[in-house]
């Protein structure tokens, strides 16, 4: 099962904050831990990760920093700041009121 | 098997993609550089899983998703990459080079502005009595601008020395002759033309070495016509910072004029080109030329103008009128229909077939030549009225070789619109006829002084 493109980008800003509070990481890792948490069936384009990453830089909600890989090369790391995290919660907030409300009509919508 | 252009490692593969990625004008070097650990990574995990190399890659690139797409993305995000380019550096090395770079030129652009003060040391004031700075200016700035090139393209200190030669042939003859009247016509003339002449020598500075091969006169084309365009926006902001260096002085009872006159003015014509020219270096494969652009703009225009003129004369049968200036207006026209032909020239794809815009050019060519030609015929009744002032006959000079210029250009033209030949035939010869005016202005430099007992 695939997701829609909406609801992929949607639910892009609190998934990668989520991984990034539970610990520093980098693309790769990141998109590596959504496959994995999602049971594969949340699939990014690899490179669209990174202008997310870059946004959410820019709104200060993550901050990067260039260190070694453990090959040696070059690798951006990305950790959540304290407004990342506040962000984070309010948007817990919001993804609770929509399955709250999804849960509640399920019940009564049977599938076609 | 043989598949010659497709690379063969992995690491060839990966430059190749990399390559294609700093096309993209959104995607900075670091993006890049994070992009391709990313695509790594994906490559090794994909190869333990059992994937073969070649394999690997594609997989791991088509997962990366398609560039347009990537690009597209990277450009909401950094919407301003867009925009300002010329400071962003490509990597820490391009940002080392760019900077050694605009030291350079800011130091020659000090030293170019510190001898055009030089003179003054020996009583030669810049002011509008003197006739040491018309004759002297370019001989006083030019040569730091080659040896910015020098120094850029690297070129050996005894060639750099050769370049140098034609500014001292140029200072001999600007200063030897016995120049009698304050405005002589052909100190004015030398004033004028050695600029032109030595400019050639700036062309083979830039071409460091290829001006006979490749496309290194198209480029030094490219780079007069940008900077050209750069000068003039630089003395649009000289204008401004000089009005209001007089305005605050005269605000508190200071009259800077004379601070202006001698200081501000000749530093900033010289020390401009300078910084002018860096930074059409430094921006070149960044922003846009601007000239083609200019050109593509005008040359509806003025072909419209040409026409409309060609049609109203022969509406009301109006002879043209000819004035004691008349040559040199035409002189101007031709010079302005020869840099819309050669910038727009400068900026076509040489394989392209024809299209309308050559059609156009076509058109613009013709019809000033026959403007031109109805301006020699009535000048050419009346010569001997005038009699032969130097002014008259370098005016004629140049028409003659502009004329001849235009004359086959229109051939060629005709050629490539009717599938006998290709555009760059085009380039060729206008490229190829680039040493003709500074021939022609070095000719009056040197001859029309003694030719006109130094009127």
């Amino acid at each position: 099962m695939d997701l829609g493109k909406d609801l992929v980008a949607a639910s892009a800003t609190p998934l990668v904050l989520a991984i990034l509070a539970e610990g520093e990481s980098y693309g790769y890792a990141i998109l590596k831990r959504v496959a994995e948490l999602s049971g594969g069936h949340l699939r990014w384009t690899d490179g669209m990760l990174y202008p997310v990453l870059h946004r959410l830089e820019r709104q200060r909600l993550v901050a990067a920093k260039w260190g070694t890989a453990e090959n040696g090369r070059r690798r951006r790391y990305y950790r959540i700041t304290k407004d990342g995290r506040a962000q984070l919660a309010a948007q817990r907030r919001q993804w609770q009121v929509v399955d709250d409300t999804l849960r509640g009509i399920w019940m009564k919508v049977q599938p076609a | 098997m043989s598949a010659a252009p497709m690379p063969t490692t992995m690491e060839d593969q990966i430059a190749q993609w990399r390559q294609f990625l700093r096309r993209r004008r959104a995607i900075e070097s670091g993006d890049i550089e994070e992009l391709e650990d990313h695509l790594r990574n994906q490559v090794t995990l994909l190869s333990d899983a059992g994937l073969a190399g070649d394999e690997a890659f594609l997989v791991a690139v088509k997962r990366m998703g398609s560039l347009d797409e990537l690009s597209r993305e990277f450009a909401r995000e950094h919407s301003e990459r867009l925009w300002k380019q010329l400071v962003i550096g490509d990597g820490a090395a391009a940002q080392a080079s760019l900077r050694s770079d605009a030291f350079v030129a800011l130091g020659l652009a000090v030293a170019a502005a510190l001898s055009m003060k030089a003179p003054a040391l020996f009583g030669h004031e810049f002011n509008e009595q003197a006739t040491f700075y018309p004759r002297n200016a370019s001989l006083l700035i030019l040569p730091h601008l080659v040896g910015y090139f020098a120094w850029k393209r690297g070129l050996s200190i005894t060639r750099a020395l050769l370049l140098l030669l034609p500014f001292a042939v140029g200072a001999v003859f600007a200063n030897i002759y016995p120049f009698g009247v304050l405005r002589s016509y052909t100190g004015t003339l030398t004033a004028l033309h050695l600029p032109i002449a030595l400019w050639l020598v700036v062309g083979i500075s830039y071409a460091s070495g290829q001006w006979f091969r490749g496309h290194a006169r198209m480029d030094f084309v490219r780079f007069s016509g940008e900077l050209f365009i750069y000068y003039v926006l630089l003395a649009l902001g000289g204008g401004v910072f000089i009005m209001f260096t007089v305005l605050m002085f005269n605000a508190i009872g200071i009259n800077a004029e004379s601070l202006v006159a001698k200081w501000l003015l000749p530093c900033g014509i010289a020390g401009a080109l300078l910084v002018g020219s860096w930074l059409v270096e430094a921006k070149q494969s960044v922003i846009e030329n601007m000239a083609p652009v200019l050109t593509r703009v005008f040359t509806p225009f003025f072909t419209i103008l040409l026409l409309t003129f060609l049609a109203t004369m022969a509406w009301t049968g109006k002879p043209i009128d000819v004035q004691r200036n008349v040559l040199i207006a035409f002189d101007l026209l031709l010079v302005l229909v020869v840099g819309l032909v050669l910038y727009a020239a400068s900026a076509r794809d040489l394989n392209a077939p024809p299209n309308l815009f050559d059609r156009l050019q076509l058109l613009l060519i013709v019809s000033a030549l026959l403007v031109d030609a109805l301006a020699l015929a009535a000048i050419a009744a009346r010569i001997s009225d005038f009699g032969f002032t130097p002014n008259r006959v370098a005016a004629l000079g140049e028409n003659v070789i502009l004329l001849v210029n235009l004359a086959w250009s229109a051939v060629v033209y005709a050629r490539f619109l009717s599938g006998h030949g290709s555009f760059a035939a085009l380039e060729r010869w206008q490229t190829a006829y680039l040493p003709v005016y500074s021939a022609w202005a070095a000719f009056v430099v040197i001859a029309f002084p003694p030719l006109f007992s130094y009127v």
